[in-house]
């Protein structure tokens, strides 16, 4: 039962991680490797953060903010510097690990003694005590569900049209007498603050901030994106973000369950394997609706 | 109304493959003028439109909307007043985006796109109507991805969406080639029907001389980045399929091709 708990609570967690990595990936079609630093960023300004005694809470937004900025300047590199996408967020990602370094000051911050959105005196005199176990689920839920209702609300905005536009035809947007540019970077931002937030309570939930811990976070994100979008893809009372939130549960569900049989070690490996099969499995199937029609 | 002065026009500049298009260009288009371009592959057809909304820029030269210089203005900025149809039917709309959402997206153009709904709903009556008009059925579709409708479809939708807001200049692509003729027909006539309508000036390159001839209110040729042939209202309905289609014949055979 624990076990299941914990799957879940990851999932959703990554959950919002996989939000952020929709956004650049399905609606920006923008390969975004910046996720990989911005995640851990997120978890290095809340270690920075808690360790100071701010209140935990206060780091969510502050989280998002120091995300969509380094999303911002991934926006920048690309849309000013004309430099290509994949390449825009590498350079982000490289640099990034050395400003989380900075940021929290060595490569492993722990935070097992201090509060956090799930521990401290507020919820505990609000929870009562038969839910204690599930604080963590609930919370991160109920987070969650936050980030995608949000996201759902802001798609339906005139910004929400046009960022949807610019990634399927930049074009338009240009005709539409909008900068293109300037569209890009917003989506960039609002990709990359959704990451970092991932990381902020990730960072939370694990107690422990590590410097490598963003490393294979684009692959998790595209993952829990490409598996909630290829099953859900005839399900047309699902929204997307939804799919991505239960694919991202059934993601991490698929790598404890592989991780049972193999040792810690393996993990990366695994995570790998799974991505390469999901992602062959998806094509197959794309394959197929073109052979109907 | 729009002019272009003395434009120079150079591709690859400063490398072996440098080719000069347009050398002193002029070209004057008066308000309420549909004027028709015709030319074989290469005249710079195509390179006067983009150079028109700014889509490549220029080496030497100036661009007037009335006495206005815009030649440094941005093409995102110019196309405040500029509605464009491309010869790619997919160029003017949003696949994976609802027939009803494109309709709104093009009726916010001009404004800012802020956080307010993106839809809306007391407008949804003018897009049925506005669609109903292409006697295509779409006005029953609004919920349909504009990505499934075939290719006249969008070209009929990005038509209407290039003209929804209030807007001077109509720029026309080739909007016609991709389609089949007889949609190729209706959205010519529609063009015509929109360009009368709003009083719009518009400039539409083809390879169709039929439309060349049938349509618009003056015709140019152009040749190897020069004007061979320009016809003004009467001149222009005076004028015989047989003598266009003559001078398109010297051109090629000069050409070689």
């Amino acid at each position: 039962m624990d076990f299941a708990v914990s799957i879940i609570e990851q999932g959703l967690i990554y959950g919002i991680l996989a939000l952020g990595v929709y956004i650049t990936y399905k609606i920006l079609d923008f390969p975004d490797l910046t996720v990989d630093g911005s995640f851990p960023l997120g978890a290095a300004i809340t270690a920075a953060l808690i360790t100071r005694g701010v209140n935990p809470y206060f780091t969510l937004p502050l989280a998002f903010l120091s995300g969509a900025a380094a999303g911002v300047c991934t926006g920048f590199i690309h849309v000013k510097g004309k430099v290509r996408d994949l390449l825009s967020g590498i350079i982000m990602m490289t640099a990034l690990w050395t400003i989380n370094l900075y940021i929290a000051g060595t490569a492993n911050v722990p935070l097992f003694s201090k509060d956090s959105i799930f521990k401290n005196e507020l919820v505990d005199s609000v929870l009562p005590k038969s839910l204690k176990p599930y604080r963590t689920l609930l919370i991160s839920f109920f987070l969650v569900v936050l980030c995608k209702v949000l996201l759902d609300l802001y798609l339906k905005t005139k910004s929400g049209y046009l960022l949807r536009a610019v990634g399927d035809n930049d074009v338009l947007v240009t005709s539409l007498a909008k900068e293109q540019g300037n569209v890009k970077i917003l989506g960039l931002a609002i990709a990359n603050g959704l990451t970092a937030l991932a990381g902020c309570v990730f960072a939370q939930e694990e107690r422990v901030f590590e410097i490598s811990m963003g490393t294979g976070a684009i692959v998790i994100g595209l993952a829990n994106v490409i598996i909630g979008t290829s099953i859900f893809r005839r399900v047309t009372f699902l929204k997307t973000t939804t799919a991505v939130l239960i694919g991202s549960v059934i993601y991490k569900a698929c790598v404890a369950a592989a991780l049972r049989n193999f040792e810690p070690q393996a993990m990366k490996l695994i995570t790998a394997v799974l991505f390469l099969i999901i992602l062959i499995i998806s094509m197959e199937r794309k394959g197929k609706v073109k052979g109907n029609a | 109304m729009l002019e272009l002065r003395g434009i120079d026009k150079y591709y690859n500049p400063g490398t072996v493959n440098e080719m000069c298009l347009f050398q002193d260009f002029h070209l004057k288009l008066e308000k309420g003028e549909f004027l028709s371009v015709v030319g074989s592959n290469g005249s710079g057809k195509t390179s006067m439109l983009n150079i028109i909304c700014g889509s490549i820029p220029i080496e030497k030269g100036q661009i007037f909307i009335g006495d206005k210089e815009i030649t440094k203005e941005k093409e995102y900025k110019r196309n405040r007043r500029i509605g464009r149809v491309y010869q790619n039917p997919a160029m003017g709309t949003c696949p994976s985006m609802t027939i009803l959402e494109n309709m709104a997206l093009a009726d916010n153009k001009g404004k800012l796109y802020g956080l307010g709904p993106g839809t809306n709903k007391t407008r949804i009556g003018y897009y049925r109507e506005q669609l109903a008009q292409l006697g295509l059925g779409l006005e029953d579709k609004l919920d349909v991805k504009v990505g499934s409708l075939s290719g006249g479809q969008r070209q009929a939708m990005a038509l209407l969406m290039s003209v929804m807001t209030p807007i001077e200049f109509l720029i026309l692509d080739e909007h016609t080639a991709a389609l089949d003729p007889k949609t190729a027909e209706l959205i010519m006539e529609l063009t015509d029907k929109i360009v009368r309508d709003k009083k719009l000036t518009a400039v539409m390159v083809t390879h169709n001389l039929r439309y060349a001839m049938e349509y618009g209110n003056r015709l140019i040729m152009m040749h190897e980045g020069r004007i061979v042939l320009d016809k003004k209202n009467e001149e222009k309905q005076k004028m015989q399929m047989d003598d266009i289609l003559k001078l398109f014949n010297e051109i090629s055979i000069e050409c070689g091709n």
